[in-house]
């Protein structure tokens, strides 16, 4: 079942890729990083399921922090042109 | 079979289709302000419901408190990414889709 | 006094995170709490007020099963928006003003408009002006009803 669940989720987000490649604007290629970044951090948690490694689940942690922080850097710079 | 791995199952099935849901959204819809609605709303719920359904699979353990932090922690940032994107959109001056406009 | 209650959060938390026992782990797990609450304990609570902060926090949790359920009707709502041929959506861009003042109002209420149905913020300052995108007319009008509105302000006190 967690196998096939990482399956559906990845075909999610190779959906979403499209998004990122075709824009239009700077927005939508965020906005579908930071969703692909999501299930992302769905897909590390159902690895560490899958392969019984509960110590995954840091990494889904510190990887959702992460994403969180990427988008609004990215979003700073867009908007100020600086990051200080 | 146990009960419990039965609706945990359930959680991960629904959550499943609403991430698809989401990606197809984020796909079909005209213009970034509606692509926001399902990127901030379907992502987020389909995501805790693959959690919960482990949760729900784990039992009571440090591992299901763990989920249950990345649960909460999901809940408060991925409204404020979303909400920070769009604001961003806005003050860069990016005029909304309306009825009646071409879709890209 | 917020030093100690953010302290006290870190170490709560790193127990958490860790799920061992160890004397050495405990040890650091002391050490960099203190550390983080030295650089950060005017961050987590803000004003002095931790009966406030805690109070607020009380009330908060007898919103969620609202706000929850206004999750799922929302979800349901937008599955069925997108996965219609047609696609029935008429964005609209509603202001409105509120009279929560408090950043954890504000707060509260800007996630929930995102989190509820049909409806994203776009701008909300803190003087209380909200610029809200709405996916379809109705949902607009309902969020100009202000149930939600009043219920945010309740757990503001």
């Amino acid at each position: 079942m967690f196998d096939a669940v990482a399956t559906i989720i990845v075909f999610a987000a190779i959906l979403v890729l499209y998004r990122v490649i075709k824009g239009p604007t700077i927005y939508d290629r965020v906005l579908a990083a930071n969703a692909i970044g999501t299930k992302t951090v769905v897909l590390i948690a159902l690895i560490g399921f899958i392969y019984e490694r509960p110590h995954f689940l840091d990494i889904a942690l510190v990887y959702a922090l992460i994403n969180f922080i990427a988008t609004i850097a990215i979003l700073k710079y867009q908007e100020m042109g600086r990051l200080d | 079979m146990v009960v419990t791995t039965i609706i945990s199952y359930l959680f991960l099935a629904v959550g499943c289709f609403l991430i698809v849901v989401a990606s197809i959204g984020i796909i079909r819809f005209p213009d970034v302000y509606s692509r926001i609605h399902p990127a901030g709303k379907s992502d987020t719920l389909g995501q805790a419901m693959i959690f919960i359904g482990l949760m729900i699979y784990e039992g009571l353990s440090f591992v299901s408190i763990k989920l249950l932090i990345i649960v909460i922690f999901i809940f408060i940032t991925n409204p404020t990414a979303t909400h920070a994107l769009v604001n961003a959109a806005h003050a860069a001056g990016l005029k909304p889709w309306e009825k009646g406009d071409d879709r890209n | 006094m917020n030093f100690v209650f953010t302290s006290i959060i870190m170490f709560v938390f790193w127990i958490l995170l860790s799920g061992e026992f160890h004397f050495l782990l405990m040890l650091s797990g002391i050490v960099f709490s203190l550390f983080v609450a030295y650089i950060s304990h005017d961050l987590l609570i803000g004003s002095d007020n931790i009966r406030l902060f805690s109070t607020r926090m009380l009330r908060f949790c007898r919103y969620v099963p609202w706000l929850v359920w206004q999750i799922l009707l929302a979800n349901l709502d937008l599955v069925y928006r997108t996965l219609h041929p047609k696609m029935p959506i008429d964005p609209q861009v509603i202001r409105f003003d509120t009279a929560l003042r408090s950043d954890i109002g504000i707060t509260v209420l800007a996630n929930s408009i995102t989190l509820t149905p049909g409806t994203v913020t776009i701008v909300a300052n803190q003087d209380g002006e909200f610029i809200v995108h709405a996916i379809a007319r109705k949902p607009a009008k309902d969020l100009l009803a202000g149930e939600m509105q009043a219920k945010v302000k309740r757990v503001e006190g």
